[in-house]
């Protein structure tokens, strides 16, 4: 009988530092997976964030850049325009991306850089230690909404689906999630899908992943996958929220 | 090749061209926005790339994005944009990409006013972002010298892989002056495939390159500064550039200067000789590494009373004169700030009160 199942290419053989139960795994996974089938390795290159992915750059086997706090995406634009040739993706975390680096991923997608984003969305900020972040659910506990999230003080959760969608630039921009096998499945269509417009150069591409986080919102991982079901998943709605076509 | 008329600012971006540089980008502000109106027309015809940043925040880091691909990148900006840009600098620092930076100095703090200063030296040459390093800051005293070192800055960039950064000023940057691009200063890139983040194909190989700042253990960390202190050793020892002004014979001041405040200076000292008043002048052209010796040497000259550091800042430059001269004789500070730049008549009878007092 031959192999059935092996560890993609594109993954290292170096041991995570994720927490138990984490969706980082299964999002780095995916990623590789795609990068295997597309036979792309070679001329890729990532972007880790500042969050629980710092050191996605050990995960992964193909080039990598490390950037600072939320600037991913203006990286991944000086080297998709200086070369066009590579393949780029941006990793980052829902602090990365939805707080620090509004600015960046907005005016980026505006742009229409021809790169990709996969954006973890676990709803609170996982490598400084359970801050509240802005996509952290109304009255959902954090080390700095002790008495949960205010929304009268701090707003209402961003979507950046949403947002990013109403952008009159073309893009495609799709949500899915890590909870269940039979989300992990159309989560790697859309990253597929994401990676395959990067190659044909035709438009900025983001892939948003509803994910967990049981050590900082003090659950166990089969609680975490529970509560973000019932509670994330309805505010934060999956499918497509735009395409080129 | 004939000498052309141009605007400082539109020089310094041709000069990027000729040196090869053929990935700029920017966010406008006053008074270096002609550097990117200028290469928007210019980038096209040599199948370079022009992007207009939406910050300089996020400029910054397209340039740390280009560079760590190994390919020759450069922006251009005034002081607050080049505060915004600090963050970068340091992170381009730490992950050690070369990367020319172009600060066209107006007035601060804060908004400040947009007529030439001097007023980012600290920043330049004590670091303007966080942690341990440094850049080589070249500061040219016109167009042609402006030209040459946007030049030299992309090979010395790559000679010690990390940020270079030319400080000019709003006069340089808005003064037409005759300029040449001489063919002789473009040296081809150096091949970056032992660390660059361009594809491992691109470089045939298996081994993936990783561009970071980040070294979590300590002692890995205090390796990774020692390398960097040992590039900024080398700049002291290899890229020290000075000139000096009217120091063959005896005199009896030193004036330190550099940029538009040293055109001044020498204009002030020609007037001086000429009504019998010797004064030398050394004028820094990197500020970072410092001409420390030649400073020191020149203040030492028998016969030299006062050091003098003219600055168009309120005494940043004279806290290094002060430094290296080591007590061998008083130094002082004069300067103008805000966009006044003082006059040679201004310079002259500040060095004849200097020198009655």
């Amino acid at each position: 009988m031959g192999k059935t199942f092996s560890k993609p290419e594109a993954l290292s053989d170096a041991h995570t530092h994720y927490c138990p139960g984490c969706t980082h795994g299964i999002a780095h996974r995916l990623v590789a997976e795609v990068i295997d089938e597309l036979g792309i390795r070679g001329r890729t290159v990532g972007i880790a964030p500042v969050g629980c992915a710092v050191m996605a750059y050990n995960y992964f086997t193909c080039d990598f850049q490390e950037a600072a706090h939320g600037r991913a995406p203006a990286m991944a634009t000086g080297m998709k325009r200086v070369r066009p040739d590579l393949m780029v993706f941006t990793y980052q975390g829902d602090g990365d991306l939805a707080s620090i680096g509004m600015g960046e991923i907005v005016h980026a997608a505006n742009r229409g850089e021809k790169f990709t984003t996969i954006f973890i969305n676990n709803a609170i900020y996982g490598m400084t230690g359970g801050q509240m972040a802005p996509t952290t659910m109304p009255g959902q506990r954090a080390t700095t909404a002790p008495m949960g999230r205010d929304v009268e003080q701090t707003g209402m959760p961003i979507r950046m689906c949403e947002l990013l969608s109403s952008l009159a630039t073309p893009g495609y921009i799709e949500r899915q999630t890590l909870l269940k096998p039979k989300y992990i499945n159309k989560a790697k269509k859309a990253i597929k899908r994401a990676f395959e417009y990067q190659e044909a150069k035709k438009c900025f591409s983001f892939v948003e992943l509803v994910s967990t986080c049981p050590t900082n919102w003090g659950m166990t991982p089969q609680d975490s996958l529970k509560w973000a079901e019932e509670t994330l998943l309805p505010y934060y709605p999956l499918g497509e929220f735009k395409s080129p076509e | 090749m004939a000498k052309v008329l141009m605007k400082g600012n539109e020089a310094i971006g041709e000069a990027a061209i000729r040196a090869g540089c053929l990935n700029y980008f920017a966010y406008p502000i006053t008074p270096q926005s002609e550097v990117a109106e200028y290469l928007v027309k210019r980038m096209p015809e040599v199948n370079g790339v022009f992007v207009q940043g939406e910050s300089e925040v996020a400029v910054g880091y397209m340039i740390f994005g280009a560079a760590a691909c190994g390919e020759r990148v450069m922006t251009t900006s005034s002081s607050p944009g080049v505060s915004l840009m600090s963050e970068a600098i340091s992170y381009i620092a730490g992950a050690r990409c070369p990367a020319v930076f172009v600060n066209i100095m107006r007035g601060g703090p804060g908004l400040g006013g947009i007529l030439p200063s001097q007023g980012d030296y600290f920043q330049a040459t004590k670091g303007g972002g966080h942690g341990d390093y440094h850049m080589l800051v070249m500061a040219p005293d016109g167009v042609q010298e402006a030209v040459e070192m946007t030049m030299q800055a992309f090979p010395l960039a790559e000679k010690y892989r990390g940020p270079v950064m030319i400080m000019g000023d709003g006069m340089i940057g808005q003064m037409m002056e005759p300029v040449e691009f001489p063919e002789d200063l473009y040296v081809a890139p150096t091949n970056k495939d032992d660390w660059a983040t361009n594809g491992m194909d691109t470089r045939k190989s298996d081994t993936k390159n990783i561009v970071k700042s980040l070294y979590l253990d300590p002692k890995v960390l205090n390796d990774h500064n020692l390398l960097l202190k040992s590039q900024y050793d080398r700049m002291k020892k290899e890229d020290v550039r000075f000139e000096n002004y009217n120091t063959d014979g005896d005199y009896d001041a030193l004036i330190v200067s550099y940029g538009t405040m040293s055109r001044v200076c020498k204009t002030a000292i020609d007037e001086m000789k000429a009504q019998g008043l010797e004064i030398g002048m050394v004028r820094p052209q990197t500020l970072f590494p410092f001409p420390e010796q030649a400073i020191h040497d020149a203040a030492s000259k028998k016969g030299c009373k006062v050091v003098v550091s003219i600055e168009m800042s309120m005494g940043q430059m004279v806290e290094d004169v002060e430094r290296v001269v080591k007590g061998k004789v008083p130094v002082q500070w004069y300067g103008q700030c805000g966009g006044e730049i003082p006059t040679p008549e201004e310079v002259i009878e500040h060095i004849k009160s200097l020198l009655n007092s």
